[in-house]
């Protein structure tokens, strides 16, 4: 059997990070992340690795695509409003078509917000983390065992389709102790990084790692050939947990820590004989929109729970596509939603289907 | 026949982009004549972050990355941190890296990162058509300063070398100019021991270039070069500020798990 160990949601990341090979990891303290730095700190120069702190978010995201850039693999992490500092060098680092792994450990918001869990930075993940026509890949761990074997595939989805991968998770996840098995990560095969600048060595052409198109066609191609990649994942890459859902009138849509309250929630329905399930999206880019379109010709009804004020129920609305009613339920600023208050929401639309 | 000129081997054989009498020229090829003279283009990264230069990785023939404005040096970092083995050089203006940029110039001059850094100080943005940089000096024209630089509105200029001379992390401060044929054999000089500084693993090394925008200055190419010895070298003198001789104690070195 494979040796479980007890550890806090930023450190098996941080640990998960090392067991993928990542050596190299440049942040910036902010709550409620700072122990991926700390566990970094000490145990990066154990392994041969380094853990920079840089003098800002924005120069950790800009080393971090430097050590991306010369092929790398590497990280950084943060909490919101340090997300939103990092925002211009995800978007170069997307338009230069580099993998990495960015981790955000989501508190309440806007502005600085607070230091309690929150998922109101679904729209920067999936919509707007810097400008221009990209995407990230990003992956929503629900247990302290999920940081770390996600943080492994985001690892390995960046390499794959050479863009970057974000891992959203929140203060609870980051801040909560559960066993993890880091023995347990799916393993790929990896394309070899013939792109990398790091010395020609005059063995090959110079390569260049580049964002800037002046011709509008070129940059057009470019976009183009990169959705041709965002497409190739959005076919073969969506993750998804579905739980109760072959029976259920109600499905309740919600990802990260909240899945597991909507989890006790629904078996708190179903002793009622409210026949409620989950769909949980592991990766919320690519959304499981084929999933959900297809409960909604088996289910009633939709209830999206969050700790926002609705922000993934627009993917939800856009797959059900009109089919079904969607709700929506959410706490926000740093509050969890207790079991308490979504069953009461799936009693409510037990009774009225 | 024997050859007394030619283009450097690591610059590439393509016109650049630069206005008449810009003297990007003459400072790309320096850079280009102390990576052949070294011999090190199979192991050396150059970053061009946005500015006049933005397109560097054009010009030469090593690999290149093109950074975000004023990120050069982070970016640096990444590559050098994680490839000890690569000669990682940036090529920056002033607005670059002396306004947007300076916390990242500041940082990895502290943190002695063993990295070269070009900077162009034009006392303009020359890219964006002559807007107010850092450097302008006090008095002069540009677009955003119509009346002239005003000390009580726009502040006083920034004199990178000295500012930065301060700094423990740093190895080699020096500020040359492409004015004449002296300076620009000083100012090769100066970049040639930038770069074998950073062989020699003796830490940040930083040549400021002073150096001529006519367009953006409004001026004949030989004016400007006038122009730059009444104005400039007088606000900005030329000359080493700092030289560490001091060779890094290996015990300090920067590659990781060292």
């Amino acid at each position: 059997m494979a040796k479980k160990v007890l550890m806090k949601g930023n450190e098996a990341i941080a640990e998960a990070a090392i067991a993928s090979g990542c050596l190299y990891y440049f942040g910036y303290p902010i709550t409620p992340q700072t122990e991926i730095s700390e566990y970094l700190a000490k145990r990066m120069p154990k392994v041969g690795g380094l853990c920079l702190q840089a003098e800002s978010e924005i120069a950790a995201v800009n080393m971090l695509l430097g050590a991306a850039s010369a092929g790398s693999r590497a990280m950084t992490s943060s909490s919101s409003p340090g997300i939103s500092l990092k925002s211009e060098g995800i978007s170069y680092i997307a338009g230069s078509d580099l993998p990495c792994l960015v981790v955000n450990v989501q508190r309440g918001g806007p502005g600085l917000g607070g230091i309690q869990p929150s998922q109101s930075d679904y729209y920067q993940a999936t919509r707007g983390v810097g400008h221009g026509d990209l995407r990230l890949i990003v992956v929503a761990p629900s247990s302290v065992q999920e940081m770390a074997s996600l943080t492994s595939l985001a690892f390995d989805l960046a390499d794959t389709y050479r863009m970057p991968a974000m891992l959203l998770a929140d203060g609870a996840l980051g801040q909560m102790m559960e066993p993890v098995d880091f023995g347990a990560f799916e393993k790929r095969e990896l394309p070899e990084k013939t792109w990398a600048t790091n010395g020609h060595g005059f063995k090959r052409k110079r390569n260049i790692i580049n964002s800037l198109y002046i011709d509008p066609k070129e940059l057009e191609d470019s976009v183009i050939a990169r959705y041709k990649r965002y497409a190739e994942v959005e076919e073969t890459e969506v993750r998804c947990e579905k739980y109760m859902t072959d029976d259920a009138d109600i499905i309740i849509t919600a990802f990260g820590i909240t899945s597991r309250i909507a989890k006790s929630a629904i078996a708190e329905a179903r002793k009622s004989g409210i026949k409620a399930g989950l769909l949980r999206p592991i990766t919320l880019w690519p959304f499981p929109k084929k999933e959900l379109n297809e409960l909604a010709d088996t289910a009633k009804v939709f209830l999206s729970v969050e700790m926002s004020m609705g922000q993934m129920v627009d993917d939800v609305r856009l797959a059900v596509n009109g089919k079904r009613p969607v709700h929506f339920f959410g706490r926000t600023g740093g509050i969890i939603p207790s079991v308490d208050e979504v069953y009461a929401e799936i009693k409510k639309l037990s009774e009225v289907i | 026949m024997k050859t007394v000129f030619d283009r450097p081997a690591a610059l590439t054989d393509v016109p650049l982009h630069y206005c008449p009498g810009c003297t990007h020229g003459i400072v790309h090829r320096l850079v280009a004549e102390v990576i052949d003279e070294l011999g090190v283009e199979g192991k050396t990264v150059g970053i061009a972050p946005v500015g006049c230069a933005v397109f560097a990785y054009n010009y030469f023939n090593c690999d290149m990355i093109e950074a975000a404005h004023g990120r050069a040096p982070a970016v640096a970092t990444g590559v050098k941190r994680t490839h000890p083995e690569c000669v990682v050089f940036t090529y920056q203006g002033d607005g670059d890296l002396a306004a947007i940029g300076t916390a990242e110039t500041v940082h990895s001059a502290t943190r002695g990162e063993n990295i070269t850094i070009i900077f162009i100080n034009n006392c303009i943005y020359g890219m964006t058509g002559g807007q107010m940089a850092p450097t302008t000096l006090p008095g002069q024209v540009t677009t955003t300063t119509p009346y002239g630089r005003k000390r009580n509105i726009q502040g006083s200029p920034v004199r990178v070398c000295e500012m930065l001379s301060t700094l423990d992390g740093v190895a080699l401060a020096a500020r040359v100019s492409v004015d004449c044929p002296k300076n620009v054999m000083n100012a090769k000089a100066m970049i040639k021991k930038a770069f074998q500084n950073q062989l020699d693993g003796k830490g940040f090394s930083i040549v400021e270039v002073l150096s001529t925008c006519p367009t953006n200055w409004g001026m004949t190419p030989r004016d400007a070069l006038q122009w730059l010895r009444d104005n400039m070298i007088p606000y900005y003198p030329l000359g080493i500020y700092k030289d560490s001789a001091a060779i890094r104690d290996p015990e300090e070195t920067q590659e990781a798990g060292k």
